[in-house]
Order: C-alpha cells, then sequence, then structure tokens
C-alpha cells in the first residue's frame, strides 16, 4: 500500500544545513531535489528563536572564507546581510531560497524507516511512500538533553522545560509558563531562554551551572546579570527537583559542599545538545562515539555508500550560520558523488 | 461520557470529575506572549458535588479506588444488574501505584505456593492474556530468565524450578551458561546459567485499567474522580444504605469495596478495622530510549533473595528497556521522586547485567510505590455484617491478578448477601493499540487514508498522531493531564521529553480540556 518512487536527492530535516544542501544542489542543477521535514512548517530550530542576530554574518563572511561568497546571491539569501534578522524570518528566508533554487519542500512527513540503502519509508497525511534516492542526506539536526536524560531526580511535577520547548511554547503558541524560573546552563542558548522567560512574563530567580564560568561574550552574561538581574550561580550543581503538583523548587549543591534551595514553579534545561540520531542508526549508520552522531569524513560521508550527514546531527552544536556553510559545501560533495558515484572504502573521520 | 444519562442500569454510566465546565475554545489561537490564565486561577475545586441522583439514589455496590484492582471490581460487577460507583481521589484512573510498575505479567512461578496470592495470580494471568487478546491491550510474551551471577544463585535455581511446578507451572527451562549466551548476547560477563520461563510476557499497565474503566462506565458504572473518601459512615441496619461522606459529598451505598491500594489501611480504619498497615515500599525505575530495545530479547530477572526479588531489566511493549526497581520500605505515602542514591544504584546494577545498556539515553526516571503490609500474601477479606470487602496489600502482583481479584471480590460480596442475578456479556471494547507489536496508525495506510489525522504525527520520538490523540481525547475516560494523554497515547513519552512536540501536544490537551481543568494540566502527579 506504499506509494513507491525515486528521487535524484532526499534531505532528511528542513533547518538551516538540509535546506542549504538542498539549495546549492537544486542551484547546481540537480533534477530531483526533495527535503522531509516532519514539522508543519519548515525551518528548523530559527522558528522558534525569537532574537536577532541570525544571517549576520553568514552570508557576508562565511561564504567568503569557504569560497562559496557565489552561492548566496545564488540562493537568493544575499540580501540577509548586516545586523542579522529574527529566527522566523532567517528560516522563512531559508525555505525561500531552496524552493526558488528548485528544491522540492515537504512538511508534514516523517522519514520513518530505511527500506533499502537510499530508500527511505515516509508517512503524512497523503499516506505512505516509499523513496529510493541516489544519494540520501541526513540533516536531522539535534535537540537538548531533557531532564530525565540528565538523570536529575526528585518528583516528576509539571513545570520543567528544555528551552527548545518553551521557545515553541511561547512564540509559537502562547501558553501560560509561571511565575518564577530556574535557568540550568550558561551557554548561549541559556541566555536565549531568560530572553523567552522575560517575554513570557516570567521572573528568573537564577541562572545555574556546574562550570566555572559562562560560555557567552562578557557583554551578553553582564547584561543578563546586570542588566535583567539575573544572578548566574557558577560551580553549581542541581541535585534535585522539589515539588508535588507542580514544581516548587530546586535543590542544588555548591562546590564545596554547601546546599541551597531555589523556589521556583519552572525549571528550564538548556544546551548539552544530543544528535537526533536515530534515523542513522535505523540505517545502520555508525556513530562517532564523541559527537554520538554519524562517523562522517571531510566530504560529510557516512560508511554507507550515498548517504550522507551534515549540520548539528552530525556534530552537536554549531550555530545556524555555520550549519548553513556546511549545508553549502555538502551539496558540493553530494554532487561530486553524483557524477562519479565514487565512495571511498574506508571513510575517515574528520 | 458526561452528562445527564439515565443513572444505573440499562444505559451508560458517567464519569464525573471535579471543576467541570464547559470545554474551552478549541483554536490555540494566534502566538501571544501571555498565556490567558494565570497558574492559580482555576485550581479545580474538589467541593464540585456529585450529580444529584449520585447523592439521592443509592448504589448498590461502591468500589473505592479507580486504580487496576478498583477498576477490574467495577468491571466484572458491571455484569450484573447493579448500580455501581466507583470513588478514586485522583484525577484519573490508574493514578496511583498502578501507573508505575513492572509492567510484566506474571506466570506465578515463583509465588508462595498455595497462598491465595498464587492462586489469584495464575487465574488472573489466564483471565488478562485472553482479555488483552479481545480488547487489544498491549502484550508480548517475550519469556523471562531468572539470570544466575555466581554459584550460590545458580545453586537456587533447581529449587525455583520445582517452586514453579508446585505452583502449577512446568514449563520452566534450566540453561548452561554457553545456552544463556545464545539468547542473550548482550549479556555482562559472569552469568553462569538461568531459569527460562517461557511464559512470562510484558503488557501495558496503562491499557489495562483504562479498558476496565472504559468497559464498566460504558456498562452502567458511574466513576466519580477527584472525589476523596473521608468518611464511611457507620454501620446501617438490614438491608439499608451507609453513607459515604467524599470531597464532592454524599453518596449512599448498600456495598462497599477497599481497593484503595497505598491507602487501604486508612479505609480499613474508617470502618473500625485495625489488622494491617500499608508500608509503602518505593520502587525507582530507569526507562531506556527505544533504541536500546534490541539489546535484550526477554525479561532478564534476578534470583530472587531475602531482600526481594531484586533488579531487573525488560524490554516493554512500547519498545523501550526498563531497569529496576529498587525496594525502599518508607513511610510517606506520597514519596514518589527518584533520588540520586536509587539511580547510582540502578545504574551499577544495570551495568552489570546489561554494560551497553547505560550508552543509551534515558527517557524517565519514576518511582511508583508497591503496597507492601506485614503480611506476605494479599489481604481479602469479607465483613459481612458490614457489607464490606477489604482488597489490601495487592503488591507488584495485582495487575496480573486483577481479573481474578474481581472475580472472588464479586463471589464475597455474594456471600456478603449481595444478589447478584445473572451475569450478562459486557458489549467488547477496543483499546488503541499504543504497542510495537502490531501496527501503530502511522504505519497503517488504510487509517490514514480514510483520516489524514492518522498520518499527521504530533509526537515524532514516539509516532504518535493527531488522530490519536484527538480519540484519547474523545474517549470514554478521557485525559485532563499531559500524563495522562501520554498514558493512553504515548505522546510527549519518548527522547526528546517535549523538546519537539510539548508545546503542541499541550495546546490540542488544552483545546479539549475544560477551563477549570486547564490548570490541572500543570498539577498531574
Amino acid at each position: 500500500m506504499r506509494h513507491e518512487r525515486t528521487v535524484d536527492v532526499l534531505i532528511v530535516g528542513a533547518g538551516p544545513a538540509g535546506l542549504a544542501a538542498a539549495a546549492g544542489l537544486a542551484a547546481a542543477g540537480v533534477g530531483h531535489v526533495e527535503v522531509l521535514e516532519r514539522e508543519e512548517q519548515a525551518g528548523g530550530v530559527p522558528r522558534h528563536c525569537h532574537h536577532g542576530g541570525f544571517g549576520a554574518r553568514t552570508f557576508a563572511g562565511l561564504t567568503g572564507l569557504t569560497g562559496l561568497t557565489g552561492l548566496a546571491g545564488l540562493t537568493g539569501l544575499a540580501g540577509l546581510t548586516g545586523p542579522g534578522t529574527s529566527g522566523p524570518r532567517y528560516a522563512r528566508a531559508h525555505v525561500d531560497a531552496a524552493r526558488r533554487a528548485g528544491a522540492r519542500v515537504r512538511t508534514g512527513v516523517t522519514a520513518t524507516d530505511w527500506a533499502g540503502p537510499r530508500t527511505l519509508d515516509t508517512t503524512s497525511p497523503d499516506g505512505l511512500e516509499r523513496l529510493t534516492a541516489r544519494a540520501v542526506v541526513l540533516a536531522t539536526g539535534a535537540r537538548e538533553r531533557p531532564r530525565a536524560a540528565r538523570l536529575v531526580p526528585g518528583g516528576r511535577a509539571p513545570g520543567v522545560y528544555t528551552t527548545g520547548e518553551l521557545q515553541q511554547a511561547v512564540h509559537l503558541y502562547g501558553h501560560h509558563i509561571g511565575t518564577r524560573a530556574v535557568v540550568v546552563g550558561a551557554e548561549p542558548v541559556a541566555y536565549a531562554a531568560l530572553d523567552t522567560l522575560r517575554r513570557a512574563g516570567v521572573a528568573v530567580a537564577a541562572q545555574v551551572t556546574a562550570e566555572a564560568r559562562h560560555r557567552v561574550t562578557p557583554w551578553r552574561a553582564a547584561g543578563a546579570r546586570l542588566w535583567h538581574g539575573v544572578p548566574l550561580l557558577t560551580g553549581a550543581e542541581v541535585t534535585e527537583l522539589v515539588g508535588r503538583g507542580r514544581i516548587s523548587a530546586v535543590r542544588l549543591r555548591h562546590r564545596g559542599g554547601r546546599l541551597a534551595q531555589l523556589p521556583c514553579d519552572t525549571v528550564v534545561f538548556t544546551g548539552d545538545f544530543v544528535p537526533d540520531h536515530e534515523l542513522a542508526r535505523r540505517g545502520g549508520v555508525a556513530l562517532d562515539p564523541g559527537t554520538r552522531g554519524p562517523a562522517i569524513d571531510a566530504d560529510f560521508r557516512t560508511e554507507i555508500p550515498g548517504v550522507f550527514a551534515v549540520g548539528n546531527v552530525a556534530h552537536a552544536v554549531e550555530p545556524a550560520a555555520a550549519v548553513t556553510a556546511e549545508g553549502w559545501r555538502a551539496a558540493a560533495s553530494v554532487r561530486r558523488y553524483l557524477l562519479s558515484g565514487h565512495w571511498p572504502s574506508v571513510v575517515r573521520g574528520v | 461520557m458526561s452528562g445527564a444519562g439515565a443513572p444505573g442500569r440499562g444505559g451508560p454510566g458517567r464519569v464525573t470529575r471535579a471543576g467541570t465546565l464547559p470545554p474551552a475554545p478549541t483554536a490555540p489561537g494566534p502566538p501571544a506572549g501571555r498565556g490567558p490564565t494565570s497558574a492559580s486561577a482555576h485550581e479545580p475545586d474538589d467541593s464540585t458535588p456529585l450529580p444529584y441522583d449520585s447523592t439521592s439514589l443509592p448504589y448498590d455496590v461502591t468500589v473505592v479506588g479507580a486504580g487496576v484492582v478498583g477498576t477490574a471490581i467495577a468491571r466484572e460487577l458491571a455484569r450484573y444488574r447493579l448500580r455501581v460507583a466507583v470513588v478514586e481521589a485522583a484525577d484519573d484512573v490508574g493514578e496511583g501505584t498502578s501507573k508505575a510498575n513492572t509492567a510484566i505479567l506474571h506466570t506465578g512461578f515463583d509465588a508462595v505456593p498455595g497462598s491465595l496470592e498464587a492462586r489469584l495470580v495464575r487465574e488472573g494471568q489466564r483471565r488478562l492474556a485472553s482479555y488483552a487478546a479481545e480488547c487489544g491491550i498491549p502484550v508480548e510474551r517475550v519469556g523471562a530468565l531468572l539470570v544466575a551471577w555466581d554459584e550460590e544463585q545458580l545453586a537456587a535455581l533447581p529449587a525455583l524450578r520445582a517452586k514453579a511446578e508446585r505452583n502449577g507451572y512446568d514449563r520452566t527451562v534450566l540453561l548452561d551458561a554457553a545456552e544463556l549466551r545464545a539468547r542473550e548476547p548482550r549479556l555482562g560477563p559472569g552469568a553462569l546459567g538461568a531459569l527460562a520461563v517461557p511464559d512470562e510476557s510484558v503488557i501495558c499497565p496503562w491499557t489495562t485499567p483504562l479498558a476496565y474503566a472504559t468497559q464498566a462506565v460504558r456498562s452502567g458504572v458511574d466513576l466519580h474522580l477527584n472525589c476523596r473518601l473521608t468518611d464511611a459512615g457507620t454501620d446501617a441496619p438490614g438491608d439499608g444504605p451507609r453513607v459515604l461522606t467524599t470531597s464532592r459529598g454524599e453518596l449512599r451505598t448498600r456495598y462497599l469495596v477497599n481497593a484503595a491500594g497505598l491507602h487501604a489501611d486508612t479505609v480499613d480504619r474508617m470502618l473500625g478495622h485495625d489488622t494491617f498497615t500499608v508500608t509503602p515500599r518505593r520502587g525507582q525505575l530507569l526507562v531506556f530510549d527505544k533504541l536500546a530495545r534490541d539489546l535484550v530479547r526477554h525479561i532478564l530477572l534476578p534470583v530472587p533473595t531475602a531482600l526481594g526479588k531484586g533488579v531487573l531489566v525488560a524490554p516493554t511493549v512500547y519498545g523501550n528497556v526498563l531497569l529496576g526497581p529498587t525496594a525502599e520500605d518508607l513511610d510517606d505515602k506520597r514519596a514518589t521522586g527518584t533520588t540520586a542514591d536509587g539511580l547510582a544504584f540502578l545504574r551499577e546494577r544495570g551495568a552489570r547485567i546489561l554494560p551497553d545498556l547505560l550508552d543509551e539515553e534515558v527517557t524517565a526516571a519514576y518511582a511508583g510505590l508497591r503496597a507492601a503490609t506485614e503480611d506476605d500474601d494479599y489481604r481479602i477479606r469479607p465483613w459481612p455484617e458490614q457489607r464490606y470487602v477489604t482488597v489490601g496489600g495487592i503488591r507488584s502482583t495485582g495487575l496480573t491478578a486483577s481479573m481474578a481479584i474481581a472475580a472472588h471480590v464479586t463471589g464475597l460480596l455474594a456471600d456478603c448477601g449481595l444478589d447478584l442475578g445473572a451475569p450478562r456479556d459486557l458489549a467488547p471494547v477496543t483499546m488503541p493499540n499504543i504497542g510495537e507489536r502490531f501496527p501503530r496508525p502511522y504505519q497503517r495506510a488504510d487509517l490514514i487514508a480514510a483520516d489524514p489525522a492518522y498520518g499527521t504525527l504530533v509526537c515524532h520520538c514516539e509516532r504518535v498522531t493527531r488522530g490519536e490523540i484527538r480519540d484519547a481525547l474523545a474517549s470514554t475516560v478521557p485525559p485532563v493531564s499531559v500524563d495522562g494523554l501520554r498514558r493512553r497515547t504515548r505522546a510527549r513519552g519518548g527522547r526528546c521529553q517535549g523538546f519537539y512536540c510539548g508545546a503542541a501536544v499541550r495546546s490540542l490537551l488544552e483545546g479539549n480540556v475544560p477551563r477549570a481543568g486547564r490548570d490541572r494540566v500543570e498539577r498531574a502527579r
């Protein structure tokens, strides 16, 4: 009962990496480039990142560095230079660029499993399909590890988020969040979570990290701490979530053993990205033990001939600009493979 | 199923909850900075009264507790021409011990021979296996291996085999180290042998009480949720009803069944009995992602020691792998939190049993409280002069034994004077399949062609479609919390724990939850 089709290149995931690869391939004249996106809207994580700064350097700087200056113009993204734009606008620009270049971007389509080395089964509201491609590009991205995977003990009361869920709840659905939050982490994404909480009207009791310092620019950290009054507790580990019916506090252990308890009704676990490698693993693609993403070489090739991996699925986690540039480079690599059919017998990791 | 139906005999029963108001608009609306309600604006009001006819017309039987045992009893009683109510303190069925167990359908091979538990587990296993097949409750007969890790344990296996035979189970097989390794190649080093119990199965512990409750309600039982029993009244003379006081008002009942699980001793004391104490025994468990499923083929049981059954590794019907439980005797019946020590202990044990397991992502860590008593057996006892039956001390085997317990309790009610009359066959129910053994909706071209909602995936990790979520929200016993929805569909239960789908799932749920219920969404236990 599956409808079977063939395409030239099948790209799984319509985030910046997948869309850039699609744009690059379609712009280079590869015939049928199809991108599968399981969400209702294409664009990936930037869809729900309402902070600015997207694309500030992507198209002006990185393209030049990687020798792909021409592509930005070709794909229509050249307009996004200057101080950068918001995530949703950036996501739309990426989708438009891929479509304008001639790629087919389909949303609400999930690649559920493999039916052959370069054949994927899909589910969508239109039914079941079996798509065979000359090359498959895995661009399934990364996700933040949730509380359970971090093995943070305590009660299971609601009020616990990752940044990804928080941003969607606030920016896409307008959900009520809570009144007082603790943010775990001090990578850039934690500061994005602070912005989202502020927008949702949630006070932030503290930002907590087990590290010795934050991982952002001094002005970003100072802005949160001094301007918005969010204390940053470094060297502090979350030992327990307290609460019945709703989170009521976070327990901490400071370096040196001192214990503390922060009252709050919301906890946001940020960062600690892991590749979303399910499809890769189901296809028997070997993983890199370090990244837990598919093991790839400098040309984005996995061990399986014709199967590439690009973007944050291969190395959680880099900013949109970096994975966009990767997508463009991967497009060139995929195109070389389509022309030559060459695949190394041993794929060497980068 | 709510609303003003005819009570009791004939028509369907009702599910009533506290604080139920007309449904809120379903559209999620455009993105906005703030949600519409504050966290405390619509706290559920447990004083929302019971429907008028529940308080005025006496029930024939009232069952206290809507866990797997209480719902099984209600379903069994629904076969007779009786007016039956279930009162449950929580806002959903199976909200206590029933939702947090090891999800095994036992053969009863290691029960205490001759005990009531041994008999009811054996009989219950047969009944539930057949009921599961009829209703579509996910079950997988994966078999169990009791793995011996030292000479002492190895020496204990023949005695366990003999015990199984005394329990009427003669299909066990002794395996040497090589045979064991052939069956479980990923087992950690040092396993010396095993006793195979081929009929041990894994089952969905969430669908089971839901199936019972659904069938009971459709057959005329009233299910009153958010309805905490606070007083059991005084013994009425003759055949007259006793008056129960609940957080939602009074109701009258001629017969009473105590299936209150962890609180069975409290309810028993309301009736003037002080014969046992429930000591909650906490079991912490870790659930590993489905990508771990291929690591293990059987339920891997430890050889029982004086300290209990020990830590097991088991596949689940959803395709996860379970590691646990701990066994900690506590005083607090609400201590369902996990602890750093407990999780570290499980990881240490898991590393020995199945070393590769620890490389996989944990999708959930939870704790359940088993209703242990000072006795080694179930405490099921009729009090004919009070027209009351105590169903206490139902431990981890309660899921397996539930249908046999229900039949046994129904018999005891008859012994107490309840006129059952002739039983009837209940209209069958078909539960949504949330197991992996049969095709799920996202894999079914026929379903998607008929309704594209079954091709619209909302929860990607667990492959849950919009159609399944919609069906759950419109079901006979609908969920009111994210957790309740997860137990019916698996939505938001996977490795991302809502990173991708959490906001979408919540919006589908809240679109259908009465306004006053909206904040209960936040309060799921």
